[in-house]
């Protein structure tokens, strides 16, 4: 792999960019894989990644149907935290976090982790019930968060209002410091690079049709838009349509999917330092590193493959977001967008087994995948690896939905992942 | 500054109306009819801007919406401010301020050009390869200098001062643009008398045509049959900017931004949206720019632009031009731009042999052209000053000196409305563009967004359309020979290493870039746009995409269509968020919900708090009394006398029919079959995984006729629920569900001095003990108005709530205060309420259960029917870890070992302190109070196993120290119940 360094940059200056190569091949499919992921999103690439990395797989592909990075990953509003309320949900996204922090060493691509602080507002008793009862579970799970009063949130976020006469005011915030923003094509292209370089055959344009099985009702190999692949080992991770595909092996999936929508300001200079979120009045904003405001809506309230969302949902975002941040009303939208997520029974997601040998199957990110990014690939790497989950993963199985031993966070805390 | 570019004669600027306005400090003038952009250049102003990653000095490079480079800053102060504003589109007004972006100290010196004399260190994506070390230098030293660099205007400093409103509107048919076709259409269509709705951009009707002295009459006529239609809306200054499901378009209507510094008191802009049965789409077309080296000086401009400034704005742009192009139509801009007294350098054309009217015009005119030829550089600092023209392929190159250049890549469908829809785009290879092809909407392009490019097709399309639109039968299309232009990088013959030709103006975007992109692998058009970020400024790429299209085509020697676009998105234009948040400020965001009690309630200096979005009185403070004091006064009294709560909040559903007990036989977990008329019953509400998501109590009013209450918060959810499943899975049952929330106010009467408060204001009924027990409802009148008695308590006491008609409740509420003055009466509020309910063990849904708790896990199994043979939830509840009876969390109460500590709700539990974190967590505490009763602390919690645990002492971890807490019963006070009769 050629090396990215700053010293690289300056040779590429002086004789003309002209030696930088490809940083993926475009590969062609090979007739049989030792393991097959689906879905070249950050998950899907990801867990190539660590396949090659620390499990010591050569012989892997990842197929997509489009172009990698192209669903979620690349439509995100790139907010990474881990102050979540259960043990299992906190050590997942904590992992994951721990892994952000090394990444763009990792990977020798900078993925931009920065971390701004994510701050969710408290506007009522009840929010107040559920942040504290977070930044007590937090602490003890040795995660940060803290308890902010409005003027402490204030002084973090200096655009927030937070007179006490406004309609929702501000009784508070918990802030997780660690918490924060990352570059999300990045993450796709640079876990896309790092495996390339490890072997993996990364192969756009190629559309999964079949799912094929032996007499043993084993995963032999699938069938494809560019012609049949085998395998032994196949890995689903193709977040809305996972349905689609989990059906080909004849396994029905605990999943509705959504749309969900986002949107951008136009640049402006920096002034907006951290993240904040605010549930109970459904918005979520931060600035990118260009200078947007991004901005994150709601899902509709039908499901839906089309990757765009109703206006009312975004104009209610933008009501809530001028309510918190008077100054930005006059600020005018750029681009809208939506995407469409993956939602089972608890908001949880699923890293795991299935009931069918040799296929595994992470999916149900909902509206909060993009954080897990790291931690989600590496265990589910693990697992495909394994034949058995992480213990960090083990309690996010399909097995769950049927027993009732449900995660469910966003009960818990009427939060939006 | 005088208007020393302004011409003599033409145009459709008002000379008598000088307008002064100053551009980053300095005085100017123009006329009414400007825009900011004609007014900059009527003064001889180019340099207006600075680019975003090289800050390079920008010129104005179009007079519309497509502009890239020309961005300012407007406003009277900070609560009128808006960043980013295109000069282009701003009308001149009386006194406008405008300031220049994204350089420091000034737009001529600017410290952030260090990045352009270093270019060849940051091409496309060069931040992905480096500040990587060392770990946490990103965040802290890196990101904060980028992010100073990027941005480009700055937010306003203060709150919008402005208002905005929104309307809602339906039509026959939808006509998005009013230049020719557009005029055209909205006209054929009017003629059948349907509702019509025409929009254009523009303060006035005429899209292209108001650049066209030659036209004026059409025009004029045009504008005279349109006035005489009472069934065209006309819509000017309004932008269609989306285009969303089943035929809905949203429309940004701008009301006083063009008038200057008006009053705020009318609002700035009017979002519509617009439901129209046919919409029509005649967008225009936008000129593409060459990309040729530094073909981004000030001064070089799109050749319509230029002779728009002219005709339109009587604005001469230069006084010795260079036009650089690959279509006819800049060979009109250059005999308009010669016959306005600019001197024409020289014409040169891309293509070898080009032949025309438009061409025999030029030659007509004595303009020098030069064809097979293209200019290989530009010079020039903050103006372009020469170029270098050379014959394709030529070794050497002629410099010419000029002040301003003309390009023209050929025409550019604005397709981005029909994309929006979802509609199918068509290449057609004889424009090298795309059109709308199969439509997914009721919907038709015409004029230049359908791919004409003649007036008079443009004209023919636009009837066509309006005709169709309305079902009526439709001529032939006019044929016409149409051109397509060029896309891509020009042939300039020079080592592509060392120029740069701009292919995204804002974004510093190159050609060079787009071909890296390339060989690193990024092959998808959607990466080169990601990587590049071409197309992802301000214009979203109105001039760029195609060029950019056209450079990858011919590096990977693939077909324009096969590679396809960009996915287009709303909005058109960018769009200010108070449009979209319209009404909804202030006390209308989410409109604040009040009890008939509410001002009373504030009379005597309530303190309020919100629960979901109702306003409700937390405590009655008295004198300087604390929140804490109050509500230890409030508890007492209820307990020792009797306390008057407002339950209006509560939600209340009428359920009738004569399936209205097995319907809540299905939905609650409780039985109803055997409830009878007069009596209540606690109901419990399960989701159909087995958690509980409502209570409320239940009266039987009459067999077929019941009146559920809900929380407070779950109103609407529960009515949602209950409709749900009527209306798919319980359609054999004949229940209607009525939402009563808001037509009863609910008056609680607790304590045991309740009976003898109400007794004297109740008639048609007798509330005995005997007559009227615990549980049970009577209708009757209370204070001489119909009321439903409940005989309920949620304090333990002996209660009453009075459900009376919602404009009744403060007369019937002021009636039993009075009542009970005798008595010591005293109103609490919820504080109070939730204090009360705790002593006695009860749940709040929402508080205790937090989405995962079952009845049995709250220790409410008693209330489960067990012989009915389904209900929501059931199921679910059998299953293994919700039947376990071994881990789950379960209500208990708590004591802390010292009595005056009350625990933060929220704290967990745990049974070692001391272990190392993470620490095994057994449970949390839910509620937690001073209890004025016990005169002590009590808490409420879920803990894992809690029941078996009752009497085991428990640790509270808190920040430097812990706290010992000794499980029992969740029912602290009167556990026999004896205090519900008084």
């Amino acid at each position: 792999m050629q090396k990215f360094s700053a010293f690289a940059l300056a040779k590429e200056a002086l004789s003309g960019q002209k030696g930088w190569t490809r940083q993926w091949r475009d590969a062609a499919p090979k007739p049989a894989y030792e393991a097959i992921i689906v879905g070249g999103g950050g998950h899907g690439l990801g867990t190539a990644y660590y396949l090659a990395k620390k499990h010591g797989l050569r012989n892997i592909a990842v197929l997509e149907k489009g172009w990698i990075g192209g669903g979620n990953t690349g439509r995100n509003t790139t907010i990474i935290r881990s102050n979540y309320l259960f043990d299992e949900s906190a050590a997942l996204y904590d992992h994951s976090v721990k892994l952000w922090e090394g990444l763009s060493a990792d990977l020798n691509y900078n993925v931009m982790f920065s971390q701004r602080g994510v701050m969710m507002l408290s506007h009522n008793v009840h929010d107040e019930q559920v942040f504290k009862r977070h930044v007590h579970a937090n602490r003890l799970n040795g995660v940060d968060n803290e308890w902010l009063s409005p003027d402490q949130a204030k002084s973090f976020c200096p655009p927030l209002n937070i007179a006490p006469g406004m309609r929702h005011a501000v009784t508070g915030a918990a802030l997780q410091r660690r918490a924060g923003t990352a570059r999300h094509d990045a993450v796709a292209w640079g876990y896309a690079r790092a495996a390339d370089a490890l072997g993996v055959d990364i192969i756009q344009n190629c559309e999964v049709t079949g799912i094929d099985r032996d007499a043993s009702g084993r995963v032999s190999g699938v069938q494809t838009s560019r012609g049949a692949i085998a395998t032994r080992r196949l890995g689903i991770v193709a977040a809305g349509n996972t349905s689609v595909l989990m059906a080909m092996a004849g396994q029905r999936m605990p999943l509705e999917s959504y749309p969900l929508q986002a949107l951008v300001s136009e640049p402006i200079k920096p002034i907006f330092p951290c993240v904040v979120m605010s549930n109970t009045i459904h918005a979520y904003i931060s600035q990118s590193d260009k200078g947007e405001l991004v901005i994150g809506a709601g899902t509709d309230a039908y499901i839906s493959y089309s990757q765009r969302g109703a206006l009312h949902i975004s104009s209610h975002t933008l009501e809530a977001i001028c309510e918190l941040f008077p100054m930005f009303r006059r600020m005018r939208m750029l681009r809208n967008w939506g995407g469409i997520v993956d939602v089972t029974p608890d908001r949880s997601p699923i890293i795991a087994k299935t009931e069918v040998p040799g296929l595994y199957v992470n999916c149900g990110w909902g509206t909060g995948g993009f954080k897990a990014t790291p931690g989600s690939a590496d265990l589910f790497a693990y697992t495909m690896a394994k034949d058995e989950p992480h213990k960090i993963n083990a309690p996010f199985n399909l097995e769950r939905f049927g027993a009732g031993r449900l995660i469910d966070e966003a009960a818990a805390a009427a939060v939006a992942h | 500054m005088t208007q020393k570019y302004r011409l003599a004669t033409g145009g459709l600027i008002d000379r008598r109306v000088t307008v002064p306005f100053t551009f980053d400090g300095k005085a100017m003038t123009g006329h009414a009819g400007d825009t900011l952009a004609s007014a900059l250049l009527a003064n001889g102003v180019h340099l207006v801007g600075r680019s975003f990653k090289y800050h390079r000095p920008r010129g104005i490079v179009s007079a519309g919406a497509e502009e890239p480079n020309a961005l300012v800053g407007v406003g009277r102060d900070e609560g009128h401010y808006t960043p980013n504003l295109r000069a282009t589109q701003v009308e001149l007004y009386h006194g406008l301020r405008a300031e220049s972006q994204n350089r420091t100290p000034s737009l001529e010196r600017d410290v952030g050009s260090i990045t352009d004399r270093l270019w060849r260190f940051f091409p496309a994506g060069f931040y992905y390869k480096t500040f990587m070390w060392p770990k946490g230098a990103w965040t802290k030293f890196f990101e904060p200098r980028i992010r100073a660099i990027a941005g480009l205007g700055r937010s306003p400093a203060a709150p919008d001062a402005a208002r905005y409103a929104q309307i809602y509107a339906h039509c026959d048919v939808l006509v998005i643009g009013a230049g020719p076709a557009g005029l055209s259409a909205a006209l054929a269509a009017a003629e059948t008398g349907a509702r019509v709705i025409l929009c254009d951009e523009q303060p006035q009707f005429g899209g292209a045509l108001l650049a066209e002295p030659g036209q004026s009459a059409w025009l004029a006529e045009q504008r005279a049959r349109l006035a005489g239609f009472a069934n065209i809306t006309m819509l000017p200054r309004t932008i269609a900017f989306g285009y969303f499901p089943h035929n809905m378009i949203g429309l940004a209507q701008d009301l006083t931004d063009h008038q200057g510094e008006t009053s705020d008191d009318a609002p700035r802009g009017r979002l519509w949206q617009v439901r129209a049965k046919q919409v029509i789409t005649a967008t225009g077309a936008i000129e593409r720019p060459l990309v040729f080296p530094d073909n981004d000086r000030p001064g070089i401009m799109l050749a319509d632009a230029a002779r728009t400034y002219v005709e339109r704005y009587a604005v001469k742009p230069g006084n010795r031009a260079v036009v650089f192009t690959a279509h006819d139509d800049a060979y009109r801009a250059a005999v308009s731009l010669h016959e306005a007294g600019v001197t024409i350098a020289a014409i040169v054309d891309l293509r070898e042999s080009p032949e025309g009217p438009c061409l025999d015009a030029a030659r007509a005119a004595g303009l020098p052209i030069r064809t097979h030829a293209t200019i290989i550089g530009t010079e020039g600092n903050l103006r372009v000053a020469a170029v270098s023209v050379a014959t394709i392929g030529a070794a050497n190159a002629e410099r010419i000196a000029c002040d301003l250049v003309l390009m023209s890549g050929g025409f550019t469908p604005s397709v981005h409305l029909f994309s929006q829809s979802r509609g199918k785009l068509a290449f057609d290879p004889a424009l090298d563009a795309f059109i709308p092809g199969t439509p997914a909407e009721p919907t038709i392009a015409a004029g230049a967004a359908s791919g004409c490019q003649s007036l008079e097709a443009a004209i023919a399309s636009g009837r066509a359309a309006g005709l169709s639109a309305t079902g009526q039968a439709v001529a032939a299309p006019v044929a016409e020979t149409v051109a397509a232009g060029f896309l891509g990088e020009v042939p300039h013959g020079r080592d592509p290493a060392s120029v740069r030709a701009f292919v995204d103006f804002q974004n510093d975007v190159t050609a060079k870039d787009i071909t890296l992109a390339l060989a690193e692998g990024f092959r998808s058009i959607e990466h080169v746009k990601r990587y590049t970020t071409t197309g992802m400024a301000t214009d979203q790429g109105k001039t760029s995409n195609m060029n950019a299209l056209g450079i990858v085509s011919k590096s990977l020697g693939v077909p324009i269509p096969s590679i396809g676009t960009t996915t287009f998105r709303m909005p058109y234009t960018p769009i200010p968020f108070g449009y979209f948040a319209g009404y909804a400020r202030g006390d209308l965001f989410e409109p604040v919900r009040e009890t008939p009690i509410h001002a009373w309630a504030a009379e005597q200096g309530a303190v309020f708090e919100d629960v979901s979005l109702w306003k409700r009185a937390r405590y009655f403070p008295r004198g300087a009394e604390t929140m804490h004091e109050a509500v230890a006064r409030e508890c007492a009294a209820v307990r020792a006398g009797v306390g008057l709560f407002d339950a209006s909040t509560l939600g209340k559903i009428e359920i009738t029919g004569p399936d209205a007990a097995e319907f809540l036989n299905r939905m609650y977990v409780n039985a109803w079959t055997k409830l009878k008329p007069g009596r209540l019953r606690y109901g419990i509400l399960l989701r159909e995984d087995g958690f509980i998501i409502d209570d409320g109590v239940v009266g039987r009013i009459a067999d077929d006729r019941f009146h559920v209450t809900t929380t407070t918060g779950g109103a609407a959810r529960v009515l949602n629920m209950m409709e749900d499943y009527l209306q798919t899975e319980f359609t054999d049952l004949k229940v209607w569900l009525t939402s009563t929330t808001e037509q009863y106010a609910v008056i609680a009467v607790q304590g045991p001095r309740a009976r003898e408060v109400i007794a004297p204001l109740v008639e048609d009924a007798d509330i005995s003990a005997a007559a009227m027990p615990h549980m049970s409802v009577v209708e009757c009148r209370v204070a001489g108005v119909p009321a439903r008695l409940f005989r309920v308590s949620f304090t333990g006491e002996l209660g009453f709530e009075i459900n009376v008609p919602a404009d009744y409740g403060r007369a019937v509420w002021e009636a039993i205060d009075q009542a009970g003055q005798t008595h010591g009466i005293v109103p609490y509020g919820t504080e109070t309420m939730h204090v009360l309910r705790a002593e006695k063990g009860y749940i709040i849904v929402g508080q205790e259960t937090d989405g995962t708790a079952t009845p049995d896990d709250v220790g409410l199994t008693w209330a489960i029917g067990k012989a009915k043979p389904d209900f929501v939830g059931k199921r679910a509840l059998a299953r293994t870890a919700l039947a376990s009876q071994t881990d789950r969390k379960q209500l208990v109460g708590l004591l802390t070992a010292d009595p005056a500590e009350v625990l933060e709700e929220g704290a967990h539990l745990v049974a070692d302190p001391a272990q190392p974190i993470p620490m095994t967590m057994l449970g949390h505490v839910t509620s937690s109070y001073w209890s004025a009763a016990l005169n002590r602390s009590i808490a409420l919690a879920m803990v894992r196993n809690g029941r078996a645990r009752i009497g085991e002492t428990l640790h509270v971890p808190l920040p430097g120290r812990s706290v010992a807490v000794t499980l029992t019963d969740p029912v602290f006070y009167d556990p026999e119940g004896a205090r519900l009769d008084g």
